[in-house]
């Protein structure tokens, strides 16, 4: 038996271990939190790693959850042993064939990462309302609480389902366990031989379908049969606890740790009990500890084996001395009597009593609660809030702990300042940016120290909502026993803040016990530093006698030529400081991670590190606190003060990451939010921002059209309006001749721009003196901050253009328009948002905007501010995610409600016309909207149709006002990204483009799954590496466009905005005024290319220019005027798909990895990207025949209409 | 005709062999030059920037993104064999030995004294028979004299002599106060040999876009005569055998350089523009020449015409033209 290792990893590592060692198939679909299992698995494919039976696992990524529980299906049907790792709605998308695996007694173990399933709000994070709604099916329900339990119990499900036949659905707390580091002792391929037993495995394969002794099994049955055979299977459940427990019982002779169907943890003859599943047991057994310590009679049940459930290990399991109990679930289901596991424990306590047994000295009571929804909070304050309420006389039942119900006042007041965190675990926080390293640099120091000294480790990572200037917090612990703390640090011995401008927002030395260290990233030295810390922060430092220490790590990195990487950096500071480990022995532990990290693709890298390290310490001060604070300066407010009252009293709180302190009364109960809220969320993020020399711009507008942030933009207005204008304020006389005699301006919002440089980029202007010189240049942002300020807010109080009067067809004056799309959390330089950007320009003020989940879902809506934004008059895009799979289909429900409004409200103008106007009805219900012009004229003949409406009685005045705006064109805008549109969404896409209904599909096409981290799609090109595509794809990009074009009646548009915006522009407004079903296909680079996104406009040329992605426009309309319907905008090729490809590390690391297939695979790309353009060609020659109406046929040889089963 | 001749110590059937140039990644087109009659291989230059440049910016664009959303721990894939630095070029250099029977030069570009110059080890470790150094920067650096520059470029050549123990050679640029000495010091080095000259990517302006270009345009004949000079200068007076590159392109040339004391003559514009084939005919023109002229063999030829035993060794020293009168005598 070899021995055991003990290892740092995750509780999504730690589970897929398990999984791919005892698999031969698996079957996957990414979705958050869970994606890591399947990326695990693939890497060790990818590595050749093995499962126990010296077999590498066949590792399949499909189009959705659905399609991976129908691979997962076929793959045990025909006997193969196989798992597949999901959460949240992926796993309500495998319940079908779950029921059908649970129905036909099928040997298999999945994963689940538990997470909120989608309700009011899409959360990531985690809870069990995703797994509950799988206890119905017929599966055994195996909780985990830490990441040793993760692992060890994956080993338990497999050894069960084995020997049980019934189906295991192992979970963990999504993020809480999936995605802590922690140190376990692993097991080794011999333990997991030893586990398993091989007959079993004979006996799984022999119940598999195989035409050497075939069956049928999925038959159908009738009313005769159907119920007598679902019962068949009864004793397969009843003896199912007891071979779990058999099994759990083998593992703990293996490995010493003994794992019980219910485990009881307490005194022995505790009064109150706790009963809870997941990690908020870990959480309420240190709890216990502690209460046990005081004297307290308390004890907590920790369920692991939820199915079947066993009534009677369940009530051995508790003490005969219980009293009371309290059931703690971590879902919610709105109008149950109770949550389901609450439900269980009063059942089961009744079928006891009412069995005869006498299992307790009295009847307990019985409570239940919820808890710790979306990854909420569950500390030892709110256990002992729960043990408290259990010593009432009348506990208060239905109970939710851990926030403050003000409304129905169902949550228990917890006391903030209880703290049983035992004084040897060293507490750490670390406050930084994704894009500075922080996080991984943690990461790397909890493995030094869990696997380098006898300590255990544990590593939790919080990050917010943002994609560009992501806040990340790091919360670590080290400690000589394991660590069972499930929530978050909240006093720290060491505390760290790795960038200088979080002082002015978050309140960072308060999570800093007295006489801890406060470590500070800042471009001040030990003397200067005071100064510039505001007042709160000197007087926690003070007032706390925190040891406070200073380092530059930005001249640091810049000096070593790590460019903003401060993360190795600051990582040597805190074991410097720390003293966790000698100073020698951790920066000898921090190189050899260097070169771990480096040592294949990087030396350079690894050398400059390594020199960063060294000249840490001796930049590294300790500053002489002051006897007292002496600062005047106070942190600014994190909204403006003219900001809504909501923005004000709920935004503001959330923005500084104390949303957790506001009360439900705060929220709407429908989740139904304010749009237009992240401009008062001003993030400063940018180090340089864009400067504009207005003497040499020659106003092409192309800088608005690329901020992906709306942060530059572009106005004419009339000079006299300078005349308050503040004295930094730039303009210049307007040169073309629309708006002759007005003024001009590209004015940038300093605090909103993220510094992506693609306006710069664009840019053509150039000083012919200087060219280096031009009319936009970078500058650093803080100088500049406040005069540029006060200059956009002039900038946006000026009037926004007539928007009849711009020509909006061209890239120019659809600039002049006001985005209302501004300022989201999207990537640096995101190649989507433009077009969203563009899109709100043209058509915000009356579209509503279906959104699949995805990226554009995550910066289009994620809390606590967001960028959908209104007009002056008040109107704006109104905007609504409902899944992944189904936006298509959400859009078209849209379509179909708005076309019953509009029809609905010309009904009843033209049957009220007598009463409202003949004239005005016929203007109205006859109106051309094809302009802007005209949908002003529209929107005043509403307007007059109101005010006439206001003085009429009755039912149809009134329901004729409340459809009224329906009589001015509105749009639908169905955005999403490849994962969506290729893959899980492609079904209902391509039923709405067969639908011919007015809908407009805007594809952001990125060509992977960006938000979960770059996993193939089917939009993936040829050649390209992925997650699950590591070598590079060997197939070629799925031609969406064509395949919509085969239909005929849609319109169909190839863009790239960075190759040739004037016909992204037409493309938009193409595809709006087509009145039926529009698709819009638009090249977005991304981070998950690999490459700085400041040259994503270079890529986007150089991809069309090599033939890889045509430009062209497909337009039906063009058919009835004898035109080919398809019009090429891209040339012949101009440059080569290898100079298209060098660019970006996505095809770079296929060539790096095997530059052979690399050369095949790039030229089947070239080959592809000519016989493409050659096909599109052809197409754009091809006129559609125009077939002569036939003389009158029998009506007995027309084509049938009719609806097909 | 024994056209052999001993360059960096290796025997070779004849001078005649492509330079440093993208020939060598495609093993068909090598195969063609080994079958043309190549009597080496020379491979185009593996890059120190470029080696640190793509890690430095891999590193950049896959690290800034990852670790920093709940959502996704990385965005790209991180496959075990994906790796950056020499390895593709050792691959190469392995298939390249694998293929041909006539020894390999690879080639190595830096100018630091990072860790690149393990680099040349590797590629004696993967086989090549010597290697072409390449050590020239553009020295825009007001502050570097031009002495430092010459003594980075002898202690940087000092350092890979320690490394290795097969021939090297250095590619030299025409930009020296004085060359001769910059070749006395590399002999001194160590250098067994020096390749005269390097041809630059040239700057070109766009007028219309105002961006200045990078641009390598072939070389022609008229580029020769500058190598000619140096090779005349140089040959008989220095220990390291010499070759010429750049300007190569008719027997002619061949021919000249040979006299001037090449013992290398390496093509890359000529082949590039007539294809590998051309190789053989130049040998066969080369041969037919000493033949036709009665020589005994290459070796009589090369270096005839060098400083040493030239007739008029003004017409090589001289840089200006000078009005002379035949009666102008003392």
């Amino acid at each position: 038996m070899s021995e055991r290792r003990l290892v740092t990893l995750d509780g999504n590592e730690a589970a897929a271990s398990v999984a791919f060692r005892t698999s031969e198939v698996i079957a996957i679909y990414p979705i958050t939190p869970s994606s890591n299992m399947g990326e695990f698995s693939d890497d060790w494919a990818a590595l050749g790693k093995k499962n126990i039976w010296g077999a590498i696992p066949d590792v399949n990524e499909m189009q959705s959850e659905g399609g991976a529980a129908g691979a997962v299906h076929g793959a045990l049907q025909a006997g193969a042993l196989t798992s597949t790792f999901t959460a949240s709605q992926g796993l309500l998308l495998m319940i079908p064939n779950m029921y059908k695996i649970a129905g036909e007694l099928t040997s298999f173990a999945m994963h689940v990462a538990a997470r909120t399933v989608a309700a009011n709000a899409l959360s990531i994070f985690g809870d069990h309302s995703d797994v509950m709604a799988c206890r119905q099916i017929g599966f055994a329900l195996l909780s985990s609480d830490s990441v040793q339990e993760a692992h060890d119990l994956a080993a338990v499900a497999t050894m069960a389902t084995l020997r049980s036949r019934i189906p295991f659905l192992h979970f963990f707390d999504g993020f809480r366990t999936s995605h802590e580091v922690a140190k376990i002792e692993e097991l080794s391929d011999d333990d997991l031989r030893a586990l398993i037993d091989d007959d079993l495995i004979l006996a799984h394969r022999k119940r598999a379908m195989t035409p050497d002794a075939p069956f049928i099994r999925g038959t159908a049955q009738n009313p005769d049969v159907f119920f007598q055979a679902r019962e068949a299977c009864n004793s397969f459940y009843t003896a199912c606890p007891a071979i779990v427990q058999g099994e759990m019982d083998r593992f703990a002779k293996l490995t010493g740790r003994h794992y019980h169907l219910f485990d009881y943890f307490g005194h022995p003859e505790a009064e109150r009990v706790v009963v809870i599943m997941g990690s908020g047991g870990s959480t309420a057994r240190e709890t216990v500890d502690y209460l046990l310590s005081k004297g307290e009679k308390v004890g907590v049940l920790q369920v692991r084996l939820y199915r079947p459930l066993d009534i009677d290990a369940f009530v051995a399991a508790l003490p005969k001395s219980v009293q009371s109990i309290a059931v703690l679930d971590r879902t919610k289901e709105p109008g149950a009597i109770g949550e389901p596991m609450y439900l269980d424990v009063v059942a089961a306590l009744r079928e006891t009593k009412e069995s005869g047994v006498s299992a307790f000295k009295t009847d307990p009571k019985v409570i239940g609660g919820r808890y710790g929804l979306s990854s909420k909070e569950f500390t030892p304050a709110m256990v002992k809030a729960v043990y408290d309420e259990l010593a009432k006389e009348k506990p208060k039942n239905h109970f939710t702990v851990g926030i403050m119900d003000d409304v129905t006042h169902h949550s228990l007041a917890y006391d903030l300042e209880f703290d049983i965190e035992p004084k040897e675990v060293v507490r750490a926080l670390f406050w930084g940016l994704g894009a500075d390293g922080t996080v991984g640099a943690n990461k790397n120091s909890i493995k030094i120290i869990g696997e380098e000294t006898p300590n255990f480790a544990q590593g939790y990572f919080v990050y917010d909502s943002k994609k560009s200037g992501a806040v990340t917090v790091s919360h670590l612990r080290f400690g000589p026993k394991p660590i069972r703390s499930a929530y978050l640090v909240s006093r720290a011995n060491f505390v760290a803040c790795h960038q200088f401008e979080f002082l002015t927002k978050y309140d960072m030395a308060e999570f800093a016990v007295p006489g801890g260290v406060f470590l500070l990233n800042a471009p001040f030295d030990k003397d200067q530093i005071w100064d510039e810390l505001p007042c709160e922060v000197q007087e926690q430092i003070v007032t706390k006698k925190l040891r406070f220490y200073v380092i530059d790590a930005l001249k640091v990195a810049q000096a070593t030529g790590m460019g903003g990487r401060i993360n190795t950096i600051m990582q040597t500071c805190f074991f410097a400081i720390s003293g966790v480990l000698p100073r020698e022995e951790a920066i000898e532990h921090i190189k050899h991670a260097i070169d771990k990290t480096y040592g294949k693709k990087g030396a350079e890298v690894a050398r400059r590190n390594k020199e960063a390290v060294d000249q840490t310490l001796a930049n590294l001060q300790q500053v002489a606190v002051p006897a007292a604070a002496t600062s005047t300066t106070m942190r600014p407010p994190i909204v403006p003060v003219e900001a809504p009252d909501f923005v004000q009293k709920v935004t503001a709180l959330m923005a500084s990451g104390k949303g957790d302190l506001l009360p439900v009364s705060a929220f709407p109960p429908d989740g139904t939010w304010p749009t237009a809220t992240a401009r008062w969320e001003k993030r400063n993020i940018a180090v340089d921002i864009p400067v504009w020399d207005e003497k040499i711009c020659i106003q092409c507008n192309k800088c608005a059209l690329v901020c992906p942030h709306a942060a530059i933009r572009v106005k004419v207005y009339d000079p006299a309006l300078l005349a308050k204008a503040p004295a930094t304020y730039k303009s210049v006389d307007f040169k073309a001749a629309d708006f002759k005699g007005s003024k001009y301006t590209v004015q940038v919002a300093p605090e909103d721009c993220t510094g992506c440089t693609l306006c710069v980029m664009v840019c053509p202007a150039k000083d012919k003196g200087n060219p280096k010189h031009k009319s936009l240049d970078m500058a650093p942002q803080r100088p500049i901050r406040e005069t540029e300020r006060e200059n956009f807010n002039f900038f946006l109080d000026l009037p926004e253009v007539d928007r009849s009067k711009v020509k909006t067809s061209d890239v120019k004056g659809a600039q002049f328009l006001e985005p209302l799309f501004e300022y989201s959390g999207a990537c640096t330089g995101c190649g989507e948002t433009p077009y969203v950007k563009l899109m709100t320009q043209l058509y915000g003020d009356r579209t509503l905007v279906a959104n699949a989940t995805g990226c554009s879902s995550i910066y289009g809506a994620n809390l606590p501010t967001t960028p959908y934004a209104k007009n002056k008059e008040g109107r704006g895009p109104a905007w609504s995610n409902s899944l992944f799979e189904d936006n298509a289909e959400f859009g078209f429900g849209m379509r179909l409600a708005i076309d019953a409004h509009s029809r609905e409200a010309a009904a009843l103008a033209k049957k009220m016309s007598a009463t409202l106007g003949d004239e005005l009805v016929t203007a109205l219900v006859g109106a051309d909207q094809s302009t802007e012009g005209a949908i002003a004229e529209q929107r005043a003949r509403v307007e007059a149709l109101r005010q006439k409406l206001a003085k009429v009685p009755g039912e149809e005045a009134s329901r004729l006002l409340s459809v009224a705006d329906y009589l001015v064109r509105k749009n639908v805008w169905i955005v999403g990204g490849d994962g969506w549109a290729y893959d899980i969404g492609y079904g209902g896409l391509d039923h709405v483009l067969s639908m011919n209904r007015d809908v407009n599909i805007l594809v952001l096409d990125t060509e992977v799954y960006s938000n979960t981290g770059g996993q193939q799609s089917k939009a993936t090109p040829l050649g390209a590496a992925a997650k699950f595509a590591a070598a590079g794809k060997s197939i070629a990009k799925k031609d969406l466009g064509l395949m919509a074009m085969s239909y005929g009646h849609v319109y169909v548009a190839r863009i790239a905005f960075g190759a040739k915006d004037a016909q992204t522009v037409k493309a938009f407004i193409e595809a709006e005024s087509y009145p039926g079903p529009s698709l819009i296909i638009a090249y977005s680079h991304c981070i998950a290319h690999g490459y700085d996104m400041a040259y994503g406009l270079e890529q986007q040329k150089l991809a069309v220019g090599s033939g890889i992605w045509p430009l062209y426009r497909f337009d039906p309309r063009r058919v009835a005027a004898g035109q080919p319907p398809l019009t090429l905008d891209s040339g012949a090729p101009t440059n080569s798909v290898a100079d298209y490809m060098k660019g970006e590390t996505r095809f770079r690391m296929v060539e790096k990895q095997d530059p052979v297939r690399f050369k095949h695979l790039q030229e089947a790309a070239r080959k592809g990207a000519l016989q493409q353009v050659a096909v599109y060609q052809q197409l754009s020659a091809l006129t559609v025949p125009r077939i002569a109406a036939e003389d009158a046929k029998p009506a007995s040889t027309l084509p049938t209409t009719g609806k097909a089963n | 005709m024994d056209l052999s001749v001993k360059y960096l110590g290796l025997n070779l059937a004849h001078p005649l062999m492509p330079g440093a140039s993208p020939f060598v990644d495609d093993l068909d087109r090598v195969k063609r030059l080994e079958d043309a009659g190549a009597s080496a291989i020379v491979m185009h230059s593996l890059f120190e920037e470029q080696i640190s440049g793509e890690e430095v910016a891999t590193a950049r664009a896959t690290e800034t993104h990852a670790n920093s959303s709940g959502e996704a721990s990385s965005y790209l894939p991180d496959p075990p064999d994906f790796r950056l630095g020499p390895d593709e070029y050792l691959e190469q250099l392995r298939k390249l030995k694998q293929t041909v029977r006539v020894p390999v030069v690879a080639s190595l570009n830096g100018t630091t004294r990072g860790g690149w110059l393990r680099f040349a080890k590797l590629m004696q470790e993967a086989g090549a028979d010597a290697l072409e150094l390449n050590v020239y920067d553009l020295a825009t650096d007001f502050e570097t004299r031009g002495d430092a520059v010459e003594e980075r470029m002898v202690s940087l050549v000092q350092a890979v002599k320690k490394d290795v123990t097969i021939p090297v050679a250095v590619k030299l640029s025409p930009f020296y106060s004085s060359l001769a000495n910059v070749a006395r010091r590399l002999e001194e080095a160590g250098a067994d040999g020096l390749v005269l000259f390097n041809r630059f990517y040239q700057p070109d302006i766009n007028v219309e876009e105002l961006e200045v270009e990078r641009a390598l345009q072939l070389s022609t004949s008229s580029e020769l005569p500058l190598r000619l000079r140096w090779l005349a200068i140089l040959s008989g007076r220095v220990r390291p055998s010499l070759a010429v590159t750049g300007g190569v392109h008719t027997p002619v040339d061949v021919i000249k350089s040979v006299m001037a004391g090449a013992h290398a003559v390496q093509l890359v514009s000529a082949l590039l523009q007539r294809g590998p084939e051309y190789l053989r005919v130049l040998r066969a023109e080369l041969a037919r020449f000493l033949e036709e002229h009665e020589y005994e063999s290459l070796e009589q030829m090369r270096g005839s015409m060098d400083l040493l035993a030239c007739p008029d060794p003004k017409a090589y020293e001289r840089a200006n033209y000078m009005h002379m009168l035949q009666s102008w005598r003392f």
